[in-house]
């Protein structure tokens, strides 16, 4: 049984104007110890899916059908009394900016043992102790006297580090990590992620990875996840995708970045951007934009297939393989 | 083309007072009352050389003063100490009406396109105010005229003069930015962070745009940012800022084949590339410094792992290397690395 299962998850977001969609039939699972990405623009959907594991989202949103499942007990019909015992403790979530995640007056131990105290019981002195030795595995020079600090005195890297401690502080089975190193500079971004990469590989803890930096995506996840306009459109190794991109989305994606093309050509670029959730267009959502596109495309969505590389919901990619399996009868 | 100087910096100092109530500054030193201010020292002596149609950038980290070198080029910020030269006349000790001779010819384009056009003004009127105001001479259909190419010439449609900024995308929002800088006809650009608000396939559309002008019009780009795989894509020649100072200056091609100075290593093995994953990033120990006061010897001594006691005392020069590369660095000079 797989740790998270997710399954046809459609969320809405109640409007004056009426329902909008935000998520359609998204679907996956997550193994024990697998580090995931999820990919896309903004406006893709991604944090929307991210929050709504933990039924975070915020009315009017609301998860309209589909199920969540952690370690076969359903999550979406929980309670939020019941809901705080997953949050923090079975999932954890780390947010881009850590200034906005830390409390300002409270200083950095104390939020730490406030976390371990909300979930088990336990003295104070056991729970600093605790508390300590995390600091010390995100690599917190002198954890003594950070400890004592307050976020403001700690720079954005550190502060990020001490995020990082506390989301694993209860031994979580899920980090979600929503664009965790967009608010730090390069070099801080190479160490966060390896520190998420070695903690999570020690702790043997799932992680989900939101971003939308495919260079990071790279460097961290085994399996990707590629979101366009609420939908999941390719799932995979992330070696294969980066290197064979079935869908055109992905593959216009992938070749819009400055290091996929010589240095002085001309990128390639997508043309249009995504569509806004208040006018989904009908059939695939990438339609209007994509050069691949035949009139099928615009009136029904394509299921997902198993290219022998990744899984896509693309009308192309299944003519292809069509062919191709009429080619070896014959 | 080649080596025709633009713009010249020399000995670019910018210092700015932290504000703070007097009693702060209040120090009682040996039964002496004295004051002192405390300074943000946020460029340190710069010497830099834009040459004419190049595109340089300038990259480091955040507060590294690369915004506040954009904005003292401008004359968006005074200047502590040194000069700069456009072409062959000195620019930063003049007055606002001497200077507007030569706004015409310099114009930025910011990072946030949500933030830097006026909410309440229709693309027309942001696109045409600069236009009728820096040519009195042009009667209002030579303006209409203007306008609508300008729309044209960033793929936007001159339909659409009438919209509101809020009812454009991040994308087009940033090609309206642009469209306002080439509205006076200028020489130069000075692009500050002008991708980072926007998504992946946008800023393809953006870099693309921007090269395109850049080879119709022969303009010359200063290009702020922290992406290092835009600067490989874009630039001629890259300016490495740490702390308030150039630390290393080279052709894109020989900073990103042989980077030398140590910081500049550490940046470039930190970029995360689709590729190769083999190559481990190099981790730099110690606290990121502050710019409130100055440090003496090499800037980067704290974080640096080749440093040593010259270091710590003696402020490195740029030495022009080899492969016409420049680097401040004793470590480099003495041959260490």
């Amino acid at each position: 049984m797989a740790l998270l299962d997710v399954s046809n998850l459609n969320v809405c977001f109640g409007l004056k104007s009426g329902l909008v969609k935000a998520l359609y039939d998204v679907s996956f699972r997550l193994e024990r110890g697998e580090r995931i990405a999820l990919v896309g623009e903004s406006g893709a959907g991604k944090s929307i899916l991210g929050f709504s594991i933990v039924n975070l989202i915020s009315k009017p949103g609301f998860i309209e059908s589909g199920s969540i499942k952690l370690d076969g007990k359903e999550l979406t019909s929980l309670s939020n009394r019941q809901l705080r015992h997953v949050r923090g403790k079975r999932i954890a979530m780390i947010f881009q900016d850590p200034m906005m995640t830390l409390n300002p007056v409270i200083s950095v131990g104390i939020q730490m043992v406030e976390a371990i105290r909300s979930h088990t019981p336990m003295s104070k002195k056991d729970a600093k102790k605790i508390a300590l030795d995390r600091l010390a595995q995100v690599q917190i020079p002198s954890p003594e006297l950070r400890f004592e600090q307050y976020p403001h005195e700690l720079s954005g890297g550190m502060r990020q580090r001490v995020i990082i401690a506390v989301a694993m502080i209860l031994n979580p089975d899920i980090i979600i990590a929503d664009e965790p190193t967009t608010a730090l500079d390069v070099t801080i971004q190479a160490e966060i992620l390896e520190l998420l990469k070695h903690m999570c590989e020690v702790c043997n803890v799932a992680l989900i990875l939101i971003t939308h930096d495919l260079g990071v995506v790279s460097r961290i996840a085994e399996r990707t996840m590629v979101m366009y306009a609420g939908r999941i459109v390719e799932e995979g190794p992330t070696l294969e995708i980066i290197n064979d991109p079935q869908h055109p989305y992905t593959q216009g994606l992938l070749s819009a970045l400055p290091q996929m093309a010589l240095p002085g050509q001309r990128l390639n670029q997508i043309e249009g951007s995504m569509p806004s959730l208040m006018n989904h267009p009908k059939g695939c959502a990438f339609h209007p934009r994509c050069k691949y596109a035949t009139e099928k495309c615009s009136n029904a969505q394509p299921n997902y297939i198993y290219s022998g590389i990744s899984t896509v919901a693309c009308y192309m990619v299944e003519d292809m393989l069509e062919e191709f399996s009429e080619y070896r009868d014959l | 083309m080649k080596n025709t100087p633009l713009i010249q910096l020399s000995g670019v100092e910018k210092r700015f007072d932290i504000e703070q109530s007097w009693l702060n500054e209040v120090r009682i030193n040996k039964g002496k009352i004295s004051r002192k201010k405390e300074q943000v020292h946020a460029l340190n002596g710069v010497n830099l050389t834009i040459q004419k149609g190049e595109s340089l950038c300038v990259v480091g980290e955040t507060g590294c003063g690369k915004s506040t070198l954009a904005r003292v080029i401008l004359g968006l910020n005074s200047l502590s100490a040194g000069q700069i030269h456009y072409q062959d006349q000195r620019i930063d000790n003049l007055n606002e009406r001497q200077r507007m001779l030569f706004r015409r010819s310099m114009q930025m384009i910011f990072q946030n396109p949500y933030a830097s056009l006026n909410p309440r003004m229709t693309i027309y009127q942001t696109l045409s105010e600069p236009v009728s105001f820096h040519n009195p001479q042009l009667s209002q259909d030579d303006v209409d005229y203007k306008v609508a190419k300008l729309m044209e010439s960033v793929d936007l449609s001159p339909d659409l003069s009438d919209y509101y900024p809020h009812e454009f995308s991040g994308g087009q929002r940033q090609r309206i930015s642009i469209a306002r800088a080439l509205s006076v006809d200028p020489d130069f650009i000075v692009a500050d962070e002008p991708l980072a608000a926007l998504d992946v396939s946008v800023q393809a559309q953006v870099l693309n745009l921007m090269m395109d002008k850049q080879e119709e019009r022969g303009l010359t780009y200063l290009f702020i940012t922290h992406d290092l795989t835009v600067v490989e894509h874009f630039s001629n020649r890259v300016a490495v800022m740490y702390l308030g100072k150039v630390c290393e200056l080279a052709d894109t091609k020989t900073l990103f084949k042989s980077p030398k100075h140590p910081y500049t290593q550490a940046l470039l093995s930190a970029i995360p590339r689709l590729d190769n994953n083999s190559i481990q990033p190099i981790r730099l120990v110690g606290e990121v410094p502050t710019p409130f006061n100055k440090p003496q010897g090499c800037v980067f001594q704290a974080r640096c792992a080749h440093a040593n006691d010259r270091c710590k005392i003696e402020e490195p020069k740029m030495v022009l290397q080899g492969d016409t590369s420049s680097v401040a660095c004793h470590a480099v000079e003495e041959g260490r690395i």
